[in-house]
């Protein structure tokens, strides 16, 4: 939890960083040997570290381990109620924003313990889209500039701010949709719209991790095809761990996928072995169909 | 079995009709009484009445000029008062609270909701008049914002927690503080409401006449500043419909009418405006 446990872990991760540096165009690598949880050979973003969890009594997460790589797509599976969204809420601290809950354990973001940090430079830099599309009661373009304008970031300087929405909507594939009607409400949108809105909105603020919880469980195929393919190219720049119930939409959109049951993580590996050769049987028993 | 229908379908058409009819009659209400007014009062609704101070007694003619102006005074300092204390402490309910102390302060607006308009007014005077030694229209403001309180409270309170949390939570995801998250977007997704419930409450308390008789007083002139007691509608109408002159009945009619028809078109022009504006959908 302090800065002093946190700082040997941190060098230790950036040896094996810089061993596996040669390596990190090859996206996918035979698992670790095992009690690592070094899945994908590129950088870490986040380390999740003994993270045990509570609502009041009720202990929802197990000592989780689990390692985010950066810019490469992480995905949480599992049943209702596994604890995969409480665990992405933990990354950026929205659990607090929930009345008796606990933590213990370690979360780092670059090496840094986030419980240490300033939550509003936090959650700008780790974005978060939500199960249902959640846009302000404002204008397109005000819902993408909030973020901007209350971070005081300098693009939200006069002169500055069009553009800066203009981008984050070209990188949410929604400007040629939108871009002659910023000024009307975001409500004026349809489901899908207001989803890639609030990524956009998230994006604007230039997020190193984005978080996305169910992002396409109230979508129809055609926008959740629409948010998969722009998933794809948003990895270029960011990291993104996406918790989805849906296993399909997990294989295709995932490098490694982690499979959380009754708050426990029971496996994480690279998407195609968990999907092809899971090593454990629950995880087999899930994604084969016979439960959940 | 047929008799079981026959008797399922009387008691249907039964029901359906005194419900219907109850609807009729609520919604009727407002007309006849709007109509009644215009019946009476309608003639003497004239530039005078908006323009001319009242007559001396004896003479007839004149108007309630300085009625109207002096119950849009009042209006204006109970709104000053009541509605930021309200808001607030609305606010204060919905986002802010634990769990004790916004059942008693939800529980304490409920009952001074059901605190009779007169023992306000004594209260007001108790607490406003007596101090200064005379009437004033800082008292009657005073009287009516105590009365407008509990509404806009209670009703802050309830659209505030009509705004999902879902809203809130992607702005604070953003890195918005607590109350940055209230002000810039939980405020304005249920300003709508708010205003619309502040709005009503002011028309409420736009009758009032109990809580002004011994605050504001009344005043056949022009009431100059805010500490010198002030005509109000409501209290013309009073006054001039107990009183003993003909013309004094026909102004006070008049009066009614002016008084329901300002309500009203406030009412239609505010909710017409809003409704134009950005809102969220009720979830």
């Amino acid at each position: 939890m302090t800065q002093t446990s946190a700082k040997p872990a941190y060098n230790m991760t950036e040896s094996a960083e810089s061993s596996a540096m040669g390596a990190m165009e090859t996206v996918l690598k035979p698992p670790m040997p095992s009690g690592s949880q070094t899945v994908l050979e590129a950088p870490l973003r986040m380390q999740v570290r003994n993270l045990d969890f509570y609502y009041g009594k009720l202990h929802a997460l197990h000592s989780v381990n689990l390692q985010i790589t950066a810019n490469r797509v992480t995905a949480l599976i599992g049943p209702s109620g596994c604890g995969k969204s409480t665990l992405i809420r933990t990354f950026n601290r929205m659990h607090e924003t929930v009345r008796g809950t606990r933590l213990e354990g370690e979360i780092l973001l670059d090496g840094e313990d986030v419980f240490a940090q300033d939550v509003t430079r936090l959650r700008r830099r780790i974005g978060m889209v939500f199960q249902r599309p959640n846009p302000f009661p404002k204008s397109i373009f005000e819902n993408v500039a909030y973020g901007l304008r209350i971070n005081g970031l300098p693009a939200a300087r006069r002169g500055h701010l069009s553009d800066a929405v203009e981008h984050s909507l070209r990188r949410a594939a929604l400007w040629d949709e939108v871009n002659d009607q910023l000024h009307k409400s975001a409500y004026a949108l349809s489901g899908g719209q207001q989803q890639r809105l609030c990524i956009a909105r998230a994006l604007a603020v230039d997020p190193e991790v984005l978080l996305l919880d169910e992002p396409c469980s109230a979508l129809d195929p055609v926008n959740t095809a629409k948010i998969e393919e722009l998933l794809f190219h948003l990895k270029q720049n960011c990291t993104l761990v996406i918790v989805t119930h849906n296993m399909q939409q997990a294989a295709r959109v995932s490098d490694a996928t982690a499979f959380l049951l009754n708050g426990e993580l029971i496996e994480f590996r690279p998407t195609p072995q968990l999907f092809t050769t899971p090593s454990d049987p629950r995880t087999e028993a899930y994604i084969t169909g016979r439960f959940g | 079995m047929n008799l079981r229908m026959l008797w399922r379908k009387s008691v249907n058409v039964l029901m359906l009709s005194l419900t219907g009819l109850c609807a009729l009659v609520a919604i009727s209400l407002l007309f006849f009484i709007l109509g009644y007014l215009a019946y009476h009062g309608g003639k003497d609704v004239n530039w005078d009445f908006f323009t001319k101070l009242p007559k001396p007694v004896g003479e007839t003619g004149g108007g309630m000029a300085n009625a109207i102006v002096g119950s849009g005074k009042l209006l204006l300092l109970a709104a000053l008062f009541g509605v930021p204390v309200g808001l607030l402490g609305g606010m204060y309910l919905a986002e802010f609270g634990g769990r004790a102390v916004p059942f008693v302060v939800r529980y304490t607006a409920d009952l001074l909701n059901g605190v009779p308009s007169i023992v306000i007014g004594i209260f007001a005077y108790a607490v406003v008049v007596m101090p200064v030694h005379h009437f004033s229209s800082l008292a009657g403001g005073f009287a009516l914002g105590v009365m407008m309180i509990p509404i806009v409270l209670r009703s802050t309170e309830e659209f505030l927690h009509a705004v999902p949390r879902s809203m809130r939570e992607g702005a604070m995801a953003l890195g918005a503080s607590k109350w940055r998250t209230i002000s810039s977007v939980v405020l304005p997704a249920a300003s709508r409401g708010i205003l619309t419930a502040a709005l009503l409450a002011l028309a409420r308390v736009a009758g009032e006449t109990a809580p002004l008789l011994f605050t504001a007083f009344g005043n056949r002139f022009w009431s100059p500043g805010w500490s010198q007691p002030i005509a109000s509608l409501p209290v013309m109408i009073f006054t001039y419909a107990v009183g003993p002159y003909e013309d004094w009945h026909r102004q006070a009619w008049a009066a009614g009418l002016v008084l329901l028809g300002l309500v009203l078109v406030t009412n239609i022009v505010v909710r017409t405006l809003l409704s134009r504006g950005t809102s969220p959908p009720r979830s």
